[in-house]
């Protein structure tokens, strides 16, 4: 390969052997003050929907009651997201510590992770570094505990109020917003859910201090994130790097010289063709991604992409609202049609308006995002679509 | 018959017996029995005291959470996109061969069952699938034989 030419970032996989210092010297500041910096970090969430996570604490600080609930949420269903595996696996005592300070400033005395049932070979592992874990808290008298809860096969729970459902025993279908998860969430109480990688960011801001991370990144994505890059490329694995990067720059590095398009954040994501690489931005000014990012060559049919992906959501579809069950399923049905001749190209921009009123009238992130996908390999690929 | 009460009143000692309860609880099951019977969600829908449509109604919702007689060993094949461009055809059609039976089916003899199922998160090492809980990645059509007769032999 190459020279590099993307910026390589360590802060998420360094050792974790000091982790309980860091939590001793947290624990002894006051929680205005490590709020502070975990908001002037510019940290957002790296499970998706990018909100701050600052203020997602604070509006849950800010709430009364007993009883308030850390959430992380290790779901990890996103087609092409495997990074957060790696993280619970190689330093989840980092994982446990942003938890913990979270705690600390939200006022919970719960924790709970949800792992995905395709995890479940991690369960006893990940027990017995909790328990270790509740020893370290012990002796810093933190008063704090943190239970797995395992998920079975079911990608709508990572949506934050499907997995308080599931954890609550029901059906994992999600809820009406507002409230949100900050007044009420898990049990009907206020409650953090992050993403496992945002839990570790906020414990290495707390670490490091706002201003390492602030340097890195773009003025509305500060810092790097943990990609997971996988498809036609000769690199494919998990790699920590600076957001804000343009995209051109990310396939010069880990394209295999013909890549035609890249899915930017899976499934749910928006499928960047080559002609866009040099004007397109990864990060929240631009295509944001949950992590996924997925290379295809010229070799690749972006009909067979998105029929794949519409089948995923077909089935993933919770079925609880109608413009998301039924719409997935005549996507799916109308690409086909189209491909066999059976119904005209025009049949296509109807499709994609039926794609643009499910972002609209779905209940939740899931049937919202399908039309990211869609749209964009059909507006892109129109022709692989049809011939 | 008295296993399954055996299994379920275990399990609810461990996990409780509310509702939050549920899911673990028919996990519980599912790791034991390797799908939920309709004597197991009765049983379990009498020891929390819900009706049993709430269970199987619960249940249905998880894909693995199964409700129809699976074998020993399950095997989920991905089928997402990675894995579909990395070789997934090949390790399904070598398994096929080699157990004679298609995707949904069980051997006759109980011991495996081969379903497909979304991303398992592995689209680094693709093609990958699932036997019970355990992960095989980087699959390829003489890997995958020699899993699946290391299996056939245990
Ligand atoms: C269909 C769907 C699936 C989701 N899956 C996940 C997931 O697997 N992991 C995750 O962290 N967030 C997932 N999310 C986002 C969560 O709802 C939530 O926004 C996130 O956990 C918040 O954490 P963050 O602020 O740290 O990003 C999903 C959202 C939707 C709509
Ligand atoms: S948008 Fe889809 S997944 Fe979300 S609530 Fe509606 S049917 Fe369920």
């Amino acid at each position: 390969m190459n020279e590099k030419t993307l910026k390589r970032v360590d802060i998420i996989f360094t050792p974790e052997k000091n982790y309980n210092e860091v939590l001793e010297r947290t624990f002894r500041r006051p929680n205005s003050d490590i709020l502070n910096d975990i908001l002037d970090s510019g940290l957002r969430g790296r499970g998706g929907a990018g909100f701050p996570t600052g203020m997602k604490w604070k509006y849950t600080a800010d709430q009364e009651s007993e009883n308030k609930y850390v959430i992380c949420n290790a779901d990890e269903g996103e087609p092409g997201t495997f990074k957060d595996r790696q993280i619970l696996t190689q330093v989840p005592y980092k994982v446990f510590s942003g938890m913990a300070i979270c705690a600390k400033i939200v006022g919970a005395k719960e924790g709970y992770i949800y792992l995905r049932g395709e995890y479940k070979y991690l369960q006893a592992e990940i027990e017995e570094e909790l328990n270790i874990f509740h020893q370290t808290l012990d002796k810093l008298k933190f008063h704090f505990r943190i239970y797995l809860r395992m998920g079975s096969g079911a990608y709508i729970c990572g949506e934050e109020s499907a997995l308080f459902e599931s954890m609550e025993g029901k059906r994992g279908e999600p809820r009406n917003k507002p409230p949100y998860p900050t007044v009420s969430g898990f049990r009907g109480q206020p409650t953090v859910i992050n993403n496992v990688e945002t839990l570790v960011y906020a414990m290495m801001i707390c670490d490091m201090g706002p201003e390492q991370f602030k340097e890195l990144g773009s003025k509305d994505s500060r810092g790097s994130k943990v990609f997971s890059v996988s498809g036609d490329t000769p690199i494919a694995g998990i790699y920590e790097l600076e957001l804000g990067m343009h995209l051109e720059n990310f396939v010069e590095d880990f394209g295999d010289g013909d890549t035609k398009a890249v899915q930017v954040g899976g499934a749910s994501g928006f499928c960047v063709p080559r002609k866009k690489f040099s004007d397109t931005i990864i990060g929240f000014e631009g295509v944001p991604t949950g992590g996924s990012m997925k290379l295809f060559n010229s070799s690749r049919s972006m009909y067979h992409v998105l029929q794949n992906y519409l089948e995923f959501f077909e089935e993933e579809s919770c079925g609880q609202c109608t413009p998301c069950r039924v719409g997935c399923q005549q996507l799916l049905k109308g690409i086909e049609a189209v491909k066999k001749g059976k119904k005209n190209s025009a049949y296509l921009d109807r499709l994609i308006r039926l794609a643009t009123t499910m972002k609209y009238a779905s209940k939740c992130g899931l049937g919202q995002s399908v039309g990211n996908s869609f749209v964009s390999i059909v507006t892109n690929f129109r022709e692989e679509m049809i011939y | 018959m008295d296993e399954v009460k055996a299994l379920v009143n275990g399990l609810a000692n461990k996990h409780g017996r509310t509702r939050e309860s549920l899911l673990p609880i028919l996990q519980g099951v599912v790791d034991k029995m390797r799908y939920l019977s309709s004597e197991a969600m009765t049983e379990v829908a009498r020891e929390l005291d819900l009706s049993a449509a709430q269970v199987f109604g619960t249940a249905t919702f998880y894909s693995f959470l199964d409700t129809q007689p699976r074998g020993k060993y399950v095997i989920r094949i991905c089928k997402t996109i990675s894995c579909d461009m990395h070789g997934k055809r090949d390790v399904l059609q070598t398994i096929e061969e080699i157990l004679k039976i298609r995707i949904g089916e069980t051997t006759s003899n109980r011991k495996f069952t081969l379903l497909e199922t979304n991303c398992l998160g592995w689209c680094h090492k693709a093609p990958a699938m699932l036997i019970n809980d355990e992960p095989y990645t980087e699959l390829n059509a003489d890997k995958v034989r020699d899993i699946i007769n290391e299996y056939i032999r245990k």
